[in-house]
């Protein structure tokens, strides 16, 4: 786009000295340039400045902060006789969480979030562990190799949850082979099939969420500093010292990503273990699920929802804190 | 190692063999318990100190390494004397840091042999090998405080918690950082790097220390403080160091003996002195501080160049080729000089200060002289160019 020297003259941008000469000469994409990078007062840049985070800012109070209000709101109302929210202040619903139910204390729901707890925390362990080393065998293949590597881990990501636990389901059903070689080893019945079982679960949480903790873990393992390997082998360290003491700790940044990519998710699940676990291993999602679907119980649901987010947090903070601890990272 | 025995030829040769291999164990058993080294290390290394002047510290022979079709060192070989401080000096690429990395066992050679003290250290890696390495980037481990990073060869050694803690100490009294044993790398200057990284090389009491690059990270005024700090740490230590850098005046200033590398060879090796002074090739003359180049042929006991005939202490092993002398030593005359007299007009001066560079003509002469205001442009002098500082090329 080319101007006329007219058009020129009028420009809105305020003359400052000796920089006029040079402006000038710009067409309209570099004339917007200029206004954007201008710096010119204080807070012109801050009225700027807020202008650009106005649209995120407004995304984030439409679908974060008002949606956290109104769960907070309906965790402490109650639930009318037809399902309906009946708007009180009450602690009932988590009372009930606690197990002080209608007619006698029962561990029930606290079961079911020690177990949600449990089952996230065996997935994390079970993801980290087979990513640590897919991570070194992704890093250690040929640069051009690795996105292929690295593409086979998260295609599967790009399906479904759903569709990729029904698979699983196939996959355990008693006719194919997994089932038939669990009865050859002895452990399952014949004409059984492998799920639903706690096992099934664990299979489809890690495998669901395997990427969230290769991922991190791979970059990790990319940027390794091997002089520093090379130092712990330079000084006598055995073949376990140099890993847990030079591979390791380098990789404690990718390793927290990793974890709490996988923990996150994994606590709130619940296509998974409603379709791999049955009915005895019930997660705090399927609760959750429950209580917003077939209860009608609403407040309930907040209520176990904002549990779920504060044990979630109160994990992510001491996570955070002994982070803290480690000022190298 | 002992090597499988042949067959005997007479009782008398196996005799010998047997006298000869318990008389080798004895030896051996010194430094093969590295490990378990009593406190009177000292006394057994000054004892042995005799036994070592007689042999090298560390020999290298015929060593070849190639990565894929890279030939990276050339058949190295070269014998370092214990105690003696050895730099490998090339430039970037010419194979000094592999071969560094083949001594410290971090590489294995294609070919040849490495040798410590008489033993065998060919196929030994690093973590058995009585070496350590100070890394180019000081390679400090990042989540250990000062003091681990310094203790980290001696809990690999699994020394007692007292034993560990005296050494440490001792270590950091003689580099001289008591103060900053809590620090991690992070909160540490490149000098301070530096030291902790030396301090955790030498406080495992290496037979021999590596130096890779050491002082690349470190601004010109501290490497130069350093040069020194280190050379007298050397002398003091009595160790065997060697030394691998690009920096030909950090070569000069640390080196007991140089081993000027070029393209995996090793081209040149000497004192500091032999190789500036005696350089065999241009590439060591011109790689050393700056060299004139003139090229000429030998007639009768002269070389005829375009500055005339020059004498030349000793012969010249060419018919025609080329001749080095350093700026320096070429002599600014007011008279014609008795011996090697070239006329000369002085093209341009540059005033450095401690000296004055002038570039004459014909022949694009660089001559270094003390600062003298009658020196100008186009002003007409005499050169000495004598004898015993033109030194003959090999190409």
């Amino acid at each position: 786009m080319i101007e006329s020297p007219e058009q020129r003259g009028e420009s809105p941008i305020p003359e400052h000295g000796s920089g006029g000469g040079a402006r000038r000469r710009g067409g309209g994409v570099s004339r917007l340039l200029i206004w954007y990078g201008e710096l010119t007062t204080q807070r012109r840049l801050s009225l700027r400045g807020v202008a650009f985070i106005l649209v995120p800012m407004a995304w984030l109070v439409g679908f974060l902060i008002l949606p956290s209000a109104a769960l907070v709101a309906v965790g402490f109302a109650e639930r009318g006789a037809y399902g309906e929210i009946r708007w009180s202040f009450t602690l009932e619903n988590f009372r009930r969480l606690l197990g002080f139910g209608l007619f006698d204390w029962s561990a029930d729901y606290l079961w079911i979030l020690g177990r949600s707890v449990w089952v996230a925390l065996v997935t994390t362990v079970f993801a980290v562990v087979v990513s640590y080393p897919l991570a070194f065998f992704i890093a250690s293949r040929p640069p051009r190799r690795r996105y292929l590597w690295l593409a086979l881990v998260v295609i599967p990501f790009c399906t479904n949850m759903v569709i990729r636990t029904y698979a699983w389901m196939l996959l355990f059903s008693q006719h194919m082979p997994f089932a038939r070689l669990a009865h050859l080893l002895g452990l399952i019945r014949a004409e059984t099939s492998l799920y639903p079982s706690v096992w099934a679960v664990y299979v489809g949480m890690v495998s669901s969420f395997l990427p969230f903790a290769t991922l991190p873990l791979y970059t990790s393992v990319e940027r390794l500093d091997w002089s520093i390997v090379e130092a712990a082998e330079d000084l006598y360290a055995s073949k376990r010292r140099i890993f847990f003491q030079a591979i390791l700790p380098q990789t404690f940044p990718g390793l927290t990503v990793a974890v709490i990519l996988t923990f996150i998710p994994a606590m709130g699940v619940f296509v998974v273990p409603d379709m791999l676990g049955g009915a005895k291993t019930m997660l705090v999602g399927n609760l959750i699920q429950q209580q917003f679907g077939a209860s009608r119980d609403w407040p309930f649901g907040a209520a176990v929802s904002l549990a779920l987010m504060v044990l979630t947090l109160a994990g992510l903070f001491w996570l955070r804190r002994r982070g803290e601890g480690a000022e190298w990272v | 190692m002992d090597r499988p025995s042949a067959e005997s030829a007479s009782p008398a040769a196996d005799r010998l063999r047997k006298g000869f291999a318990s008389g080798l164990r004895f030896l051996k058993s010194f430094p093969a318990d590295h490990n378990l080294r009593p406190a009177t290390a000292d006394s057994i290394v000054a004892g042995m100190a005799t036994f070592a002047e007689t042999r090298s510290a560390l020999c290298v022979e015929g060593v070849c390494k190639s990565f894929g079709e890279v030939q990276v060192l050339t058949d190295i070989g070269f014998e370092v004397s214990s105690g003696e401080f050895v730099t490998l000096l090339g430039p970037s690429g010419c194979g000094k840091t592999t071969l560094l990395r083949i001594l410290a066992g971090l590489e294995l050679a294609d070919r040849g042999r490495v040798m410590l003290d008489g033993r065998e250290m060919t196929g030994i890696p690093a973590n058995r090998r009585p070496v350590n390495t100070v890394f180019q980037n000081y390679a400090l481990f990042p989540h250990l405080s000062v003091r681990e990073n310094i203790a980290f060869g001696l809990r690999s050694r699994r020394f007692s918690e007292s034993a560990v803690a005296e050494r440490v100490g001792v270590a950091l009294q003689i580099l001289q950082m008591e103060s900053l044993v809590g620090r991690y790398p992070h909160q540490l200057s490149g000098g301070q790097k530096q030291r902790v990284a030396l301090a955790r090389a030498l406080v495992n009491e290496p037979e021999l220390l590596l130096l890779d690059e050491p002082m690349s990270a470190l601004d010109a005024k501290l490497r130069a403080e350093v040069q020194i700090e280190l050379r007298r740490l050397q002398r003091r230590l009595g160790k065997t160091f060697i030394l691998v850098t690009h920096d030909q005046d950090e070569a000069m200033t640390v080196s007991d003996r140089v081993l000027v590398m070029s393209d995996g060879r090793i081209v040149q090796s000497g004192t500091p002195a032999e190789v500036y002074e005696r350089p065999v090739s241009r590439f060591v003359a011109e790689f050393l501080g700056s060299a004139n180049l003139i090229s000429g042929s030998r007639v009768n006991g002269h070389v005829e160049t375009i500055h005339g005939p020059l004498s030349v202490s000793g012969s010249p092993g060419w018919s025609r080729g080329t001749l080095a002398i350093r700026p320096e030593r070429i002599r600014v005359c007011s008279r014609r000089p008795g011996m090697n007299g070239v006329s000369a007009r002085v093209r341009e001066v540059i005033y450095r200060g401690d000296h004055m560079d002038l570039f004459v003509e014909p022949g694009a002469l660089r001559v270094r002289t003390a600062p003298r205001a009658d020196l100008r442009a186009g002003a007409t002098i005499w050169l000495a160019l004598e004898p015993e500082y033109l030194v003959p090329l090999s190409d």
